[in-house]
């Protein structure tokens, strides 16, 4: 059974496009809340120096992540910011004072075993750089390493105009291969699987290179078919396996971790610099000249933009991220987070979503999802607020990767009406159980 | 500082509208149309205008009556006109076209909510309408010589084999019938043309035309005849895959087509009219949703665990 998907156009402009470190900004501004979990707790007051790599927010609850300075410079507020998702999130505004001190903390942790190795993630301050934030130790985290089967390395890079993976496999390609010497040495996996789209042959041929000087790595090769970079996708293409509804790769014997993820920790371990800056892919229809950039964790976007050149024609709408899961950003005063991977800038023409018209049935949707749901049915259930009907059609399953959407002829607001129905249908579930347990 | 637009992703999509698939089937109607002409003479055109005309003026009106948004730029409407117009004798009284395409706008289409909503198609159930409401006017069947001829089905409905049509003709569409159903030739352009655009898919139409021959041989009823006649093939390409009132599966589309198939040839072999096709695909219309249940894609829940 082959998964459903779409072509999407992969305008890789950047492919080649080595990365170029930004001047360093006057001020960053670094959320604590960069991550799925509880946001940090900032260490740090106003008027304190703080200086490269710093622990400036600490970790709070089992799944949460430490932030990190990315410069050296004195703490000139603790500011509330709004997030792109419109969440709140308390972020730490530093002036950056140019020299770049890097803070004595700085060196590499001592990983004896898996324990230790599952801390030093944590310390490290890495979270999934796919653009999930999800705290990555607490994926490492396994109670029983024998559970694992596989190790799929998402290197897919499905999304159009991101190449920040690209860059990662090319010109860090040492990092990668010291993770993975790391996850077969602490986790014990025995086969470890790269999944790279087939429209990366540069990418490719350097992994397969990689993988060929050790043993249980293999590269997959994988037809550029979006969402192949989605990780219910992945680890059906790589490993055959479907991951159960509400479940975790691991319930199939996988842990799924993004290329630049994995060398993100292996550089930690190596150097003992946390995360605190990124490659970012910035392009778009009003972009100048589209590049990769390396910038500081907290930069404003408008500083990546300015470094290519400007706008060419006014930005009408800026996303994190890739166009079709990205976030469109309030403003561009929004730092580069921790998962942001490209920021994107489309013109008028592109920003504007097209006019909706009226559904014709043509059932394209529900032809292209790749998890084999009905967004019509889902509308429908929706609209007539049908719970059990959204339970047993499994609206809950959508994963969002907008397939639906793109494909439909009337540019109906696919991915919209799901959120609201999986909304619905959780809020249902969940008064369906808080009932269950006041009968007993 | 502008104001950035904020949307829910995806933030791209694909270049496919309502409007150009409608496009694109009018484009797969054009060679039929334009060999209606030659066959019929200059008359199919003027009736083929009126429909279009009267469909997308009453829509119009219509959606202006219940403020409701103008859907004319989606072209669904001009489809309608066009293949109701296709299903006419070229000799139909103008004000019964003009009627039929009130009907087939108005009372199918728009009271059920408009385009994606009406649950039959609405230039077929219009043609049944009008079969009944003017079964003369409807089965008067002319050349643009004014010669009146029979239609191929009908001259095998009353045993005549040897008045037929040569393959010939029937291919070219030379012999009596509704002005747009019997140009096998520019129909088939227009199917492949559609289906290679990816507006339909295969399924229905090898079903349906598959079912007519595999019965028809098995009864042995002059198969290629059965197949080139009686709106067989504009029924199976155009009118057999309407969006809204056909199945969007894969298995739901082949059980519509057998469907159709089988209809037809209970009507064709054994009613008492010789043509089937219009009744079974508005017969089948009623099934839609019950065979779309049956044939939904299950979603993939995963569970197979290791």
């Amino acid at each position: 059974m082959k998964l459903k998907g779409i072509r999407v156009p992969h305008r890789k402009n950047t492919a080649d496009s080595v990365p170029q470190r930004l001047p360093l900004p006057e001020t960053v501004v670094i959320p604590m809340s960069m991550h799925i979990g509880k946001p940090a707790v900032p260490t740090v007051k106003i008027g304190d120096r703080v200086t490269v790599g710093q622990l400036i927010g600490s970790s709070d609850g089992f799944i949460s992540a430490p932030v990190y300075s990315s410069v050296s410079g004195k703490v000139k507020k603790l500011d509330e910011i709004t997030m792109s998702g419109g969440m709140k999130s308390t972020a730490v505004v530093i002036e950056t004072d140019g020299q770049q001190e890097i803070c004595e903390s700085v060196k590499p942790p001592i990983v004896t075993d898996f324990e230790s190795f599952v801390n030093a993630v944590k310390e490290s301050g890495v979270v999934g750089l796919g653009g999930a934030g999800f705290p990555t130790f607490v994926k490492l985290g396994v109670k029983d390493l024998s559970a694992i089967d596989a190790v799929v390395i998402n290197a897919a890079e499905c999304e159009p105009y991101i190449t920040s993976d690209t860059r990662t496999m090319l010109d860090k390609a040492e990092y990668i291969s010291k993770g993975i010497d790391l996850l077969q040495k602490f986790l014990g996996v025995k086969s470890i699987i790269i999944g790279i789209e087939n429209n990366k042959k540069a990418c490719i041929d350097k992994m397969t290179e990689l993988a060929n000087s050790k043993n249980g790595v293999e590269v997959k090769v994988l037809p550029s078919v979006y969402p192949q970079g989605g990780e219910k996708v992945l680890v059906y293409n790589t490993m055959g396996r479907m991951i159960p509804k509400g479940g975790l790769p691991l319930d199939v014997g996988a842990i799924v971790i993004n290329c630049t993820t994995l060398s993100a920790i292996a550089e930690y371990i190596e150097t003992g610099m946390p995360l605190v800056e990124k490659c970012i892919t910035v392009d778009g229809s009003a972009v100048k000249e589209p590049k990769n950039i390396i910038a500081p964790i907290g930069t404003p976007i408008e500083k990546l933009f300015d470094f290519c050149g400007g706008f060419k024609s006014e930005p009408k709408k800026v996303l994190y991220g890739g166009p079709m899961m990205g976030i469109a950003v309030p403003s561009l005063d929004s730092p580069v987070l921790k998962m942001t991977n490209a920021v994107i800038a489309f013109n008028e023409k592109d920003a504007r979503p097209p006019k909706t018209t009226a559904c014709i049935n043509c059932g394209e949707c529900a032809n292209h999802c790749p998890l084999r749901l009905d967004p019509r049915e889902i509308s429908k259930a929706y609209k007539l607020d049908l719970c059990e009907d959204l339970k047993k059609i499994c609206a809950d399953l959508c994963m969002e990767c907008g397939c639906c959407a793109y494909v439909c002829p009337a540019k109906r607001q696919i991915v919209q009406t799901n959120k609201l129905a999986k909304a619905k249908l959780n809020k249902y579930l969940r008064e369906q159980k808080t009932e269950k347990e006041d009968k007993k | 500082m502008n104001k950035l637009i904020s949307s829910v992703s995806p933030h791209i999509s694909s270049k496919r509208t309502t409007q150009k698939v409608m496009l694109d089937v009018i484009i797969a109607l054009l060679p039929a149309g334009v060999a209606s002409v030659i066959i019929f003479g200059a008359r199919a055109l003027l009736v083929i205008g009126v429909c279009v005309a009267v469909c997308v003026v009453s829509e119009w009106v219509f959606e202006k009556i219940c403020k409701k948004e103008n859907t004319i730029p989606d072209l669904s409407a001009v489809v309608t006109g066009i293949l109701l117009a296709y299903n006419l004798p070229v000799s139909i009284p103008l004000w019964q076209a003009a009627f039929g395409s009130l009907f087939a706008i108005v009372v199918v289409k728009q009271l059920f909510g408009g385009i994606g909503q009406n649950f039959a198609n609405p230039a077929i159930t219009a043609r049944v309408v009008m079969l009944t409401a003017f079964s003369g006017t409807m089965t008067t069947w002319t050349f643009a010589d004014a010669t009146s001829t029979a239609t191929p089905l009908a001259l095998m409905f009353k045993g005549e084999l040897n008045s037929l049509p040569s393959y010939s003709d029937m291919l070219l569409g030379l012999h009596g019938g509704s002005l747009g159903e019997t140009c096998i030739i520019a129909l088939l352009a227009g199917g492949i043309y559609l289906i290679v655009r990816r507006v339909i898919t295969w399924h229905t139409p090898v079903a349906f035309i598959g079912t007519v021959l595999v019965m028809s041989l098995i009864f042995d009823k002059a198969p290629l005849y059965q197949l080139m006649s009686g709106g067989l093939v504009i029924g199976a390409f155009f009118m057999a895959t309407d969006y809204a009132t056909t199945p969007s599966t894969k298995w739901g589309k082949v059980i519509f087509g057998i469907g159709c198939g089988l209809i037809t040839i209970l009507i064709r072999f054994w009613g008492t009219s010789p043509e089937g096709v219009s009744y079974s695909i508005l017969l089948m219309n009623i099934f839609t949703p019950y065979i779309s249940r049956l044939t939904r894609s299950k979603p993939l829940v995963g569970g197979d665990r290791k």
